[in-house]
């Protein structure tokens, strides 16, 4: 008996639409299982889990600061995504992003001025779009996998930010501990009400989710996009540039991880230190994905993960469980998410051993002799 | 500070009654003419909430292995008049102000931030919770009444283990494996260093700085590249047992850190530098119950009890009177492992023939002793 995968004539509408609900729900009872399991009652932990966090005001806030960079980040990747485009190097757009906005308020660190703020987020998103050029520069010119480069250049970004609040940026008031100056206070993304931190960060994220969905929905480039996304060669023939769209594509979402990277510095943590992500730009795959990469979609997909870290610590205080449960709540998360997709576009088949052999006899790919086993 | 001594006399004032405020008044008589740092005292409490921040798992068997021990202690000592809770691997940046603040509006009394990186976002929740007591280890900001520090003279168990090293040692070298060069870390390099050179002036010390307090496979990475480069002793500052299991690999003597590591290297630990927080935590926590809870920067040693050395283990009897001397005479005050003549590492004197170095100097410390064989990061 063999299980194969086999492409469905038609995705049901109907299944598309309730796929991420179906995986939420798999989630839960898995997550309720396991609850039970180490002898939680899974109703108590499923309040702190997904209800607690949103019963208080500031804990809105800190689900916004926390939803803040996912959503900027998977918004970009979307249109990346969608364009076929894979930049899996988030991350290191991010962190290029907060370094290269972090310029001023390091290095000037007496500048006061209405100006510095603008700089700042204008400099971040450059900084995260020309490092976002490099995979992309190696993918039109030289046909370079961009899953590999991108990926690998967060590393780089990692280990220069690390360089660097050790070596020529580091705190000379900081007692050697590798972190920048505290940045001034013009240099810190005001909160939007008092009452809580959440910083303008989030009117970023909306804004940029509000408007990438009017130009996926509403413009020729949001056209563009996916048409060269489903077929380079129809797209060839409207008269669209594939090579063009690849540096958009990871300009774009370059920009927006770079974006989310120097507004978490100045809004969050207000200096630079050694790790100021815990892997925003890996976790918003995830996100963007969840999100069927709609950018509105997205917002609420965002909104969901950061309920998950926040629900985790509120369970971790109030009934005591280990902080990997909520790691291993959002792992069970992107499974279900991932299944319940691959299952709206394909179906499971079980073949006999024998069919199989008559099918691999037949001009396709694997050879006879591994079916002999 | 004395006009926010003032508002805080006022509000305690209008918060306490009858007998709670005469007891009150005259605990802020009693100590208002000492008191410099302190800020007002509190009512007395029955039941008492702590709760405790980790940077790294319970289950690292160091540093944050150490402090939940001390919790368990303190539990254990309080029975039914505290709850203690806890987060662990909580990261150093935008996550710990929250995790922070999430403590101060569950009901906790006096939060313990149990990492030198969380030292800003203690200070800023501190600041909007004034009634709330914080305790932050290894930091040296105290921008509010209520936030405390406490840290551990773990120097003076380095130079006991320094001088072992070099009695144990037949390269004549040892392997250091550091986690961040602050000055508690460098301190700790430094006062090795001058027990070595106090049985063997040519000792040399090689240093790795791994750049992370937790991570087993780098500290274990770090450890084989010691190895390899000749060093026949290996320590660190770093809180996981990798480097110990990498040295009962290899055959070679280590020492714990933190916590008593001998179940990973039974013929490899020499000894541990033990912390030991629960007397601690039983202090503060009970100060927080008689309202007597003030502002200090604690920094205790062995005479105290918060650093322990484990026992003293596959060594020679004479080696092993000789480390007991030593501990003995820095826990009696007799000796103080900072004692002149030492010179910097360029060759300038630092501390004059007899000159013992003062607490100032040494938790600014940025520089390394004459002899060792690496550059601080700087």
């Amino acid at each position: 008996m063999r299980i194969e995968l086999e492409k469905r004539p038609e995705r049901s509408k109907l299944f598309s639409i309730l796929s991420p609900f179906i995986a939420l729900g798999l989630t839960l009872i898995v997550g309720a299982v396991l609850f039970l399991a180490l002898g939680k009652n899974p109703a108590e932990a499923m309040f702190y889990f997904f209800i607690d966090p949103l019963l208080v005001g500031w804990s809105l806030h800190e689900l916004a600061i926390k939803a803040t960079p996912l959503i900027l980040i998977a918004v970009g990747l979307s249109v990346c995504f969608r364009s076929n485009n894979w930049n899996i190097g988030a991350e290191g757009q991010f962190v290029m992003g907060a370094i290269a906005g972090s310029i001023i308020p390091v290095m000037f660190h007496g500048w006061e001025s209405p100006l510095v703020l603008p700089l700042m987020m204008i400099s971040g998103a450059i900084g995260g779009a020309l490092y976002a050029t490099i995979p992309a520069l190696l993918k039109a010119r030289f046909n370079t996998n961009e899953i590999l480069t991108s990926l690998m250049l967060v590393y780089v970004a990692q280990l220069f930010l690390d360089w660097l609040v050790r070596g020529p940026w580091r705190n000379p008031e900081g007692f050697n501990f590798p972190e920048t100056r505290n940045f001034n206070a013009s240099a810190i993304l005001p909160e939007i009400l008092d009452g809580g931190r959440a910083h303008w960060g989030l009117i970023f994220a909306i804004v940029a989710a509000l408007a990438t969905w009017f130009m996926m929905r509403s413009t020729l480039k949001g056209f563009e996009i996916s048409v060269l996304g489903q077929s380079a060669r129809a797209g060839r023939f409207a008269g669209f540039s594939a090579t063009k769209m690849v540096f958009f594509a990871f300009l774009f979402s370059g920009a927006m991880a770079g974006l989310a990277g120097i507004a978490e510095v100045s809004g969050a943590i207000g200096q630079l230190r050694p790790v100021i992500s815990p892997g925003y730009g890996f976790t918003a795959i995830i996100v963007a994905f969840l999100g069927r990469l709609n950018p509105l979609g997205i917002v609420a997909a965002g909104l969901v993960l950061a309920l998950t870290y926040l629900g985790g610590e509120a369970a971790q205080i109030s009934i005591g469980v280990s902080d990997k449960v909520a790691r291993l709540f959002q792992g069970a998360l992107l499974f279900f998410v991932l299944a319940c997709d691959t299952l709206i576009h394909y179906r499971i088949r079980l073949r006999s051993t024998a069919k199989v052999a008559n099918v691999a006899a037949a001009p396709v790919q694997s050879p006879a002799p591994v079916e002999a086993r | 500070m004395s006009q926010k001594d003032g508002s805080g006399f006022q509000f305690n004032l209008q918060t306490t009654k009858g007998n709670n405020m005469k007891k009150t008044l005259l605990a802020l008589a009693a100590s208002a003419s000492a008191i410099m740092l302190a800020g007002p005292a509190a009512a007395q409490m029955d039941q008492v909430k702590a709760c405790f921040i980790y940077v790294g798992p319970v289950g690292d068997f160091g540093w944050s292995y150490q402090h939940d021990q001390g919790r368990l202690f303190a539990e254990e000592h309080f029975g039914d008049r505290l709850e203690t809770a806890f987060l662990e691997s909580v990261p150093e940046g935008a996550d710990a102000e929250r995790a922070i603040e999430r403590f101060a509006r569950s009901g906790c009394n006096i939060i313990f931030t149990t990492s030198f990186g969380y030292m800003d976002a203690t200070n800023a929740v501190a600041a909007r919770y004034p009634d709330i007591k914080f305790e932050h280890a290894t930091g040296y900001k105290r921008d509010h009444p209520n936030v405390a520090t406490y840290d551990s003279r773990f120097y003076q168990g380095r130079y006991i283990i320094g001088q072992i090293a070099a009695e144990m040692s037949e390269t004549g070298s040892a392997g250091y494996i550091g986690s961040f060069p602050i000055p508690e870390v460098v301190q700790g390099i430094n006062a090795f260093m001058l027990g070595a050179q106090s049985i063997n002036p040519d000792f040399e010390l090689k240093v790795v700085w791994v750049n992370t307090w937790f991570d087993p496979g780098r500290e274990a990475d770090a450890a084989r590249a010691l190895i390899d480069q000749g060093v026949d002793i290996l320590t660190q500052h770093t809180d996981s047992t990798g480097p110990m299991q990498v040295a009962a690999e290899r055959g070679i003597f280590a020492f714990g850190q933190a916590s008593d590591m001998i179940e990973f290297g039974p013929e490899t630990q020499l000894t541990s530098i033990i912390d030991d927080w629960g007397p601690y935590y039983v202090e503060r926590i009970e100060a927080v119950m008689d309202g007597t809870w003030e502002q200090q920067a604690t920094w205790d040693g062995l005479a105290e009890g918060h650093v322990v050395m484990a026992e003293y283990a596959n060594m020679p009897d004479d080696v092993k009177a000789q480390a007991e001397a030593t501990e003995e005479s820095i826990r009696s005050g007799a000796f103080h492992p900072f004692t002149g003549p030492i010179n910097k590492q360029d060759g300038t004197e630092w501390l004059a023939e007899g000159a013992v170095a003062d607490d100032a100097a040494l938790s600014s410390m940025n520089f390394y002793v004459e002899g060792i064989d690496d550059q601080l990061p700087q």
